[in-house]
């Protein structure tokens, strides 16, 4: 880019509106992102408080929640139909609009163009429009939970025929039309992205930083994007379909024959079982979507805090690409007990199991990282290392839940449930947070609290583990996944206890989560200044930008690139960091 | 002087410069070269893969449900035929809008284009009579199986074939402006791709369609 251009990019300036509402740099888009998946965060948190609180005292009475919900709680008692609800909402809420949303959408956005010295994404334009697709459909997800029906029942895997057929439950109408059309706009919206974000990794690094200098977020988002291409689109024909199955008469998913609600449904011939080989082909890779850039900022956090280069960098990026492979071929694990082929089901644990190797790879490489280090425990280096535990935590029941003999015992039990916690919401969640704090002054130009930052730390890793742990156990004794009142089997009554347990503990969980929520916000506005550049004295080029970064990030000159992203505690060299930016010296000989 | 020049070009350049530290797992990084395939290129596949993928779940949909016992094959309109052959017909058209352009010679990349772009309206409208054909026939949207693909792999082919068509509406405005020549026709070249890989679609859809 010519000094001219550069020139103009750096001095424009813009109104309010333009400036921080429809603006189109990558830096505004992606705070528009957090601030709107971290509101969804809060509405599915709730939810998930409400689930607990049911599981724990499923028949007492309340008026309160009686007065304020009269739809929900009949009488006071929750309905079962408004359980099942919220166990769909919570689900999908979660999955796509904090976790997809936080992950790729805010800090892909934020730190794609920062780290790899470019002054904004590829097609600035089509960028803020996938924020905007994507706040209609949060919109229009959140609105299902207000329609007269009621909201979704189905849970978020939406299977067929109980989706395919609006007669089937109060929420299968317009609740699952807006889950449908929220999920194609979401889509949408991830295309838009995912086109940006690989476009601008591939052609906009700046003079220096080739692929392999590229920090592991960045390689992580480029893997992430490259898997939503493919996965995401696969997720819409499905809908495409229900959505005919709905509303054009045809019979995809609904075999001919079923009796719901009393009611002969007027379907022929169609197949149930296809809609959850779709979902899954979709919804495997999904999770690595998730995981994923967790992985890659986890990484870089920790690497920063421990004052060492990662432990086997390529090894990093070649097992991020053998996950990434192998995610579209394990997804019938999710489907052992429809009647699969037990030889199909072998393979399919077979194919499941090799993703251990990969993540195995990973998990070495990050105890290397920490092996012998002088650790800076602040709470972003906290939160990275918690996400090593957790998904390691969450990543052993997996090969439990992958092995097809198993999961036949353990399938749709609280088991499952606390695993795919652990190792898909809680560990991405762990690297959210971490990022957060780690880039917060970056963001802001002033500090989140670390004093606060540290309890909430401390308070969430308890947390988890309080709530999830005897989730197993009581899975393994044999309470269901989606269970509406655990106490209605003679079997599942000697361990109520453990439900109210983790009930408490989620309680206390999700007021910990209230400590994190004041000091983003307070520390907004009112948190230390950063005054510094690199406060954490880190060498990825983000942090040779200003804070905060102005419009074009790089001042008048983008920045060249002489080293990888990890030259920290170099011998010889006078500081413990080496940015990437600093000059190759010839060593004396 | 002469002799001067050629001499320094042959220099080679300095050796790179091992960095102190780690420098990268040995990577010196090519610091002076840009990435070969320019933005847009990347853009377009990147759509493209999205298409093909979208019509990848659907069509392995096609093969899972054709294996049902309710499966009833449908007779497909007989003006498929020619709307196939007049969607490659502006395939062509479009190509040779491409190759008009690189002569720079822009009247007859107009006139091609123009020409690809209502070859793309009459195939659509064909889709569209072809339906009606069937509609009359007896047989709709929730008639089979086969039929329910037929109209929503058709009708989902012809809404990508119109953003096409826009596309192809802009490249030419742009020409008629005067914005485009043979070095600059990007947006050409960009749609030339998109348009080419939906006429591939639609055979591969009327193969997968008629071989049921």
């Amino acid at each position: 880019m010519s000094q001219s251009h550069a020139a103009q990019h750096v001095h424009h300036e813009l109104g309010f509106w333009r400036k921080y509402v429809f603006s189109t740099d990558h830096k505004i888009v992606a705070i528009q992102y957090l601030i709107t998946a971290m509101t969804m965060a809060v509405i599915g948190g709730i939810l998930s408080m409400l689930m607990r609180y049911q599981l724990a005292w499923p028949s007492m009475l309340s008026p309160t929640l009686g007065k304020l919900m009269p739809d929900a709680f009949a009488g006071g008692v929750m309905k079962p139909e408004f359980y099942v609800s919220l166990v769909t909402m919570h689900g999908t809420i979660m999955v796509f609009f904090l976790f997809t949303a936080v992950l790729t959408g805010g800090f892909g956005n934020f730190l794609i163009p920062l780290q790899i010295g470019a002054r904004d994404m590829a097609f600035p334009f089509l960028n803020a429009l996938s924020y905007w697709v994507f706040l209609l459909s949060c919109i229009v997800i959140f609105s299902a939970l207000f329609v007269t029906t009621g909201a979704p029942l189905g849970g978020w895997t939406g299977y067929a025929p109980l989706s395919a057929v609006p007669e089937a439950g109060p929420g299968q109408g317009t609740g699952v039309t807006l889950w449908i059309t929220a999920l194609a706009l979401f889509t949408v919206s991830g295309l838009m992205g995912g086109l940006n974000y690989i476009t601008t990794i591939l052609t906009m690094r700046t003079r220096g930083m080739s692929m392999m200098r590229l920090p592991l977020t960045q390689w992580s988002l480029l893997i992430t994007a490259i898997l939503g291409l493919l996965a995401f689109p696969v997720l819409l024909a499905a809908g495409i379909l229900l959505m005919f199955d709905r509303m054009g008469g045809t019979s995809f998913f609904v075999p001919a024959g079923i009796i719901m609600n009393q009611m002969p449904i007027a379907h022929s011939g169609g197949h149930p079982l296809l809609w959850q080989h779709l979902f899954w082909f979709f919804g495997h890779p999904e999770v690595y979507i998730v995981v994923l850039p967790a992985m890659g900022m986890a990484s870089d956090i920790l690497s920063t805090f421990c004052r060492k280069p990662i432990f086997s960098y390529r090894m990093m990026v070649y097992s991020m690409v053998a996950i990434a492979v192998l995610s579209f071929v394990v997804w019938g694990h999710h489907m052992f007990v429809s009647g699969m082929n037990p030889f199909l089901g072998s393979v399919f644990t077979l194919t499941t199991l090799l993703i251990a190797v990969p993540s195995a790879i990973k998990t070495f490489n990050w105890l290397g990282t920490v092996w012998g280090a002088r650790i800076r425990f602040t709470a972003a280096g906290l939160f990275a290392i918690g996400f090593v535990s957790m998904f390691v935590s969450g990543g052993l029941s997996g090969i439990f839940l992958g092995t097809s003999a198993a999961d036949i015992q353990l399938q749709d039990t609280a088991f499952v449930v606390a695993h795919f916690h652990l190792v898909m919401a809680i560990a991405p969640l762990f690297a959210a947070f971490g990022g957060l704090y780690f880039w917060f002054p970056k963001m802001f130009a002033r500090f989140m609290n670390e004093t606060l930052g540290r309890i909430h730390f401390w308070l969430t890793f308890i947390g988890v583990y309080c709530v999830f742990f005897p989730m197993h156990v009581i899975g393994i004794g044999g309470q269901m996944r989606r269970i509406y009142d655990p106490t209605q089997y003679m079997f599942l009554v000697p361990q109520q206890p453990v439900n109210v347990f983790i009930t408490i503990a989620a309680f206390i969980l999700g007021a910990g989560q209230l400590i994190f929520l004041f000091n983003f916000f307070f520390s907004i506005f009112a948190g230390k200044r950063a005054v510094e550049r690199n406060p954490w004295h880190a060498t990825t080029l983000e942090w040779t930008a200003p804070t905060p970064p102005g419009h074009g990030n790089f001042g008048e000159e983008l920045p060249t690139v002489y080293r990888w992203p990890f030259d920290y505690s170099v011998p010889g060299e006078k500081e413990d960091f080496v940015p990437q930016t600093v000059p190759a010296t010839v060593v004396a000989k | 002087m002469p002799i001067v020049v050629e001499e320094r070009r042959r220099v080679s350049p300095p050796p790179p410069i091992q960095p102190a530290g780690h420098g990268g797992d040995g990577d010196f990084g090519d610091s002076g070269a840009a990435f070969p395939i320019s933005k847009g290129q990347i853009g377009i596949w990147i759509l493209l893969t999205a298409i093909i993928m979208l019509f990848a779940g659907l069509s392995s949909a096609y093969i899972v449900l054709r294996g049902v016992p309710s499966w009833q094959n449908i007779e497909l309109p007989s003006l498929l035929w020619p709307n196939t052959a007049v969607l490659l017909l502006s395939s062509l058209a479009v190509e040779l809008s491409r190759r008009a352009i690189r002569r720079n010679d822009l009247q007859s990349m107009k006139r091609w284009l123009a020409a690809g772009g209502v070859l793309g309206l009459t195939f659509l409208a064909g889709q569209l009579a072809a339906w009606r054909q069937l509609a009359r026939a007896g047989v709709y949207l929730p008639s089979t199986l086969q039929s329910s693909f037929f109209y929503i792999l058709s009708g989902l082919h012809g809404l990508h074939l119109l953003g096409g068509i826009a596309g192809l509406s802009i490249v030419l405005v742009m020409a008629l402006r005067n914005r485009l020549s043979a070095f600059r026709y990007e947006p050409l070249k960009l749609c030339s791709t998109y348009w080419h890989v939906m006429d591939a679609l639609w055979v591969y859809l009327f193969l997968l369609l008629l071989l049921s």
